[in-house]
């Protein structure tokens, strides 16, 4: 048993506990240690999708107890390819707030920061159910204090709803969870798969009521129609790096519906019946068409990104609602680019906060920014990204969705809405690009220096000071984010091949169960002998040593 | 006992929906909490419900009560508490930096920057707190 599996979790939650308890005053530290455990924690992750990438599943007990009484940590495909994602967009993220300043404007920005991977993390790896609930709110309590970083009356409102919202969700969780372990005695998500499997045909009312539980929890963490309407505006007014972190917070979500429906409630039996097709689909087509509106609709920059986050998980869920590896490897592939896209567009979006002082980030005309060239570019090909315009990922995630969606029933309404929403998505980003980065030349050209609005002229003469230049960090953070979506459209066959593989291990859930439920873990020593503990006896040899793993992995435990 | 436990979830749950639905954070902060109780019960009896037996099984032992939701419940508990006083930090925080505790967004504010709208908002908290003073 290898212990590098504990360690992407182990890692930022030592971490965290050491920026707050050992460098508080100290920012400079906190950023080295923060960046330097973000670094690590790409490494790590990165080694272990490498062992997983050839189809190995690792199994990692904690506390060295079985499947399924003890609580288990997963490494497959999908598992170490969605933590990966995490912690390459962490290092972009973490520069930026580095470079811009926005960890020195309250305090622990660096410790919640960790706390928080280390959330992401466990809800990735683990594969117990209530622990994935445990994981989901340590990132949840994290992102709380993330998403209220440096104050101020509009974000304390817009957490506010954030949290209640969570914490119905959470509470739904609990419901599912409960109504789930009455059904069939078990958490493990290995062990669920065998029994909902073996479930009686005319027992599997309440499993069914547990499934649909589950899905509309997964659901409000995606933010799909319905149950989206926290997302506008918490993103919108969380600190801009904190929003682009959130990128991939929807994607737990969907990482918990691919990861749930493909291993324990698969599609085709009595359980799931009607529920893709006739739910999640629908949902997900309505809000990728209200998410596209929404761009459209939007009166301030940060909105329009917000909304195009909902467009962009309806999106994402079709994919997965068609419910074929196909669907869910073009899935996979849309995530990676939207998480990416999004976070260099919330990147931007602060951007163009920090540098239109009068204006902010309402889609009005106001004077130019100062090295506005350089982020009208990138904006230009991010936009490009999100709204799924050649040549960018964006295009290809598309592609493959609809390639995906070719021959189901409800084709025709995936491709018009799929289609018909780029389009309008397209001329929302159109519209609020041009808005905030070229109606500046018209104020300019008009009337260089009698503006009617007091504020306007003020921006003018801001922008003829001799400004101080801008710090280069933030934007190499943004490149980076771009220079990623380009790596991934330029290498979008090896890793369309390689997602095709993870949803080829999905559907095959027999390896993963196996690994999980007939690893041996450790021998009970029991003295009036049961026999039970006898077929563990005789794989104890290789894991005796390893108790050394045993304090810090059981931490993470309940 | 079954019809105790079960009609104590359903009125909890009933109760706490309708105060989260009141959408100002001291009644959503109170059914948050009764949506936790009600939970913190269900999940209890998620494991049958069996009185008066201990919760281990040792050879045997016939009569037993599943110790597992009593741990989960146990963790549950603790997270809720937590979440809880989180909550209600921020929402006193929001209340007295903004003198508004309603939680739903402004009119048309899903959409707005909400940066400038200092003085739109202030008359719009004053009507919302006037109707429902009235319905009261």
């Amino acid at each position: 048993m290898t212990h590098w599996i504990v360690a992407p979790i182990v890692l930022p939650a030592m971490l965290a506990a050491l920026i707050v308890l050992a460098v508080r005053h100290h920012i400079l530290l906190q950023r080295v240690f923060s960046l330097a455990g973000s670094v690590a924690l790409l490494g790590l992750t990165a080694g272990l999708a490498w062992r997983a990438s050839d189809g190995t599943i690792t199994l990692y007990q904690l506390g060295d107890w079985a499947a399924p009484f003890g609580i288990v940590l997963v490494a497959d495909r999908l598992s170490t390819l969605m933590a990966l994602l995490t912690a390459v967009l962490a290092i972009p993220v973490l520069l930026y707030a580095i470079g811009s300043g926005w960890d020195n404007r309250g305090r622990h920005f660096h410790a919640l920061f960790q706390f928080q991977l280390m959330g992401i993390m466990g809800a990735f790896l683990t594969g117990d159910a209530f622990n994935l609930f445990v994981f989901f709110e340590v990132l949840l309590i994290a992102s709380y204090g993330l998403m209220l970083h440096s104050g101020g009356t509009e974000r304390l409102r817009a957490g506010l709803q954030y949290m209640i919202y969570n914490l119905l969700g959470s509470t739904l969780f609990l419901f599912a969870l409960g109504t789930i372990y009455a059904e069939t005695g078990t958490l493990n998500m290995a062990d669920l798969a065998q029994r909902v499997a073996g479930a009686a045909a005319d027992e599997t009312a309440g499993l069914r009521v547990a499934a649909v539980l589950l899905l509309l929890v997964f659901a409000i963490k995606a933010a799909l129609l319905p149950l989206h309407f926290w997302l506008p505006s918490s993103y919108a007014m969380a600190p801009g790096p904190v929003a682009a972190l959130f990128a991939v917070m929807t994607k737990i979500g969907a990482y918990g519906i691919i990861r749930f429906y493909t291993l324990v409630f698969p599609p085709g039996t009595a359980v799931t019946e009607g529920l893709f097709d006739t739910w999640l689909l629908p949902a997900a087509l309505a809000s990728l068409a209200l998410g596209m509106a929404g761009v459209l609709a939007a009166r301030s920059l940060d909105r329009t990104v917000a909304f195009a986050v909902v467009g962009s998980m309806g999106m994402l869920l079709t994919s997965v609602a068609v419910f074929t590896p196909e669907g869910i490897a073009a899935a996979l592939y849309y995530a990676i680019h939207s998480t990416l896209a999004t976070a260099a567009l919330f990147l931007l979006v602060d951007v163009v906060r920090e540098r239109r002082k009068s204006r902010g980030v309402d889609l009005e005309a106001a004077p130019l920014i100062p090295g506005g060239a350089l982020v009208a570019g990138l904006f230009f090909a991010a936009a490009i990204a999100m709204t799924g315009l050649p040549p960018l990922s964006g295009f290809v995630g598309k592609l493959l969705i609809l390639d995906a969606a070719s021959g189901t029933p409800l084709m025709w309404w995936v491709w018009a809405v799929v289609l018909g929403s780029s389009l309008v998505a397209v001329v929302g980003f159109a519209r609020a690009g041009s808005t905030v980065f070229w109606k500046g030349h018209e104020i300019e050209a008009a009337h260089p220096g009698s503006v009617d609005d007091p504020e306007d002229s003020q921006g003018a003469r801001e922008l003829h000071d001799p400004v101080e230049p801008e710090p280069a960090l933030p934007m190499v953070a943004i490149g980076l984010l771009i220079a990623l979506l380009v790596g991934v459209t330029l290498a979008a066959g090896p890793v369309n091949r390689y997602l095709a593989a993870t949803a080829a291990q999905l559907f095959d859930p027999a390896p993963y169960v196996a690994t999980v439920l007939d690893t041996p873990g450790k021998q009970i020593v029991d003295h009036h002998a049961t026999d039970g503990a006898e077929d563990h006896g005789a794989g104890d040899d290789n894991h005796g040593s390893d108790t050394h793993g045993t304090a810090a992995g059981s931490k993470e435990s309940h | 006992m079954e019809l105790l436990l079960a009609s104590s979830i359903g009125f909890l749950t009933a109760a706490g929906l309708y105060l989260v639905l009141r959408l100002r954070t001291f009644p959503v902060i109170l059914g948050t909490s009764l949506l936790s109780y009600a939970v913190n019960i269900f999940l209890f009896a998620s494991g049958r419900l069996v009185v008066n037996q201990p919760p281990i099984l040792t050879d045997g032992v016939t009569s037993y009560t599943d110790p597992l939701p009593q741990a989960l419940v146990l963790t549950a508990i603790v997270i809720s508490f937590g979440m809880t006083a989180v909550v209600v930090m921020i929402a006193v925080s929001a209340y007295l930096s903004a003198d508004d505790d309603h939680i739903d967004d402004r009119p048309g504010g899903l959409f707005d920057a909400g940066r400038d709208a200092g003085g739109e908002m202030g008359s719009d908290t004053a009507r919302r707190n006037a109707g429902t003073e009235g319905k009261a």
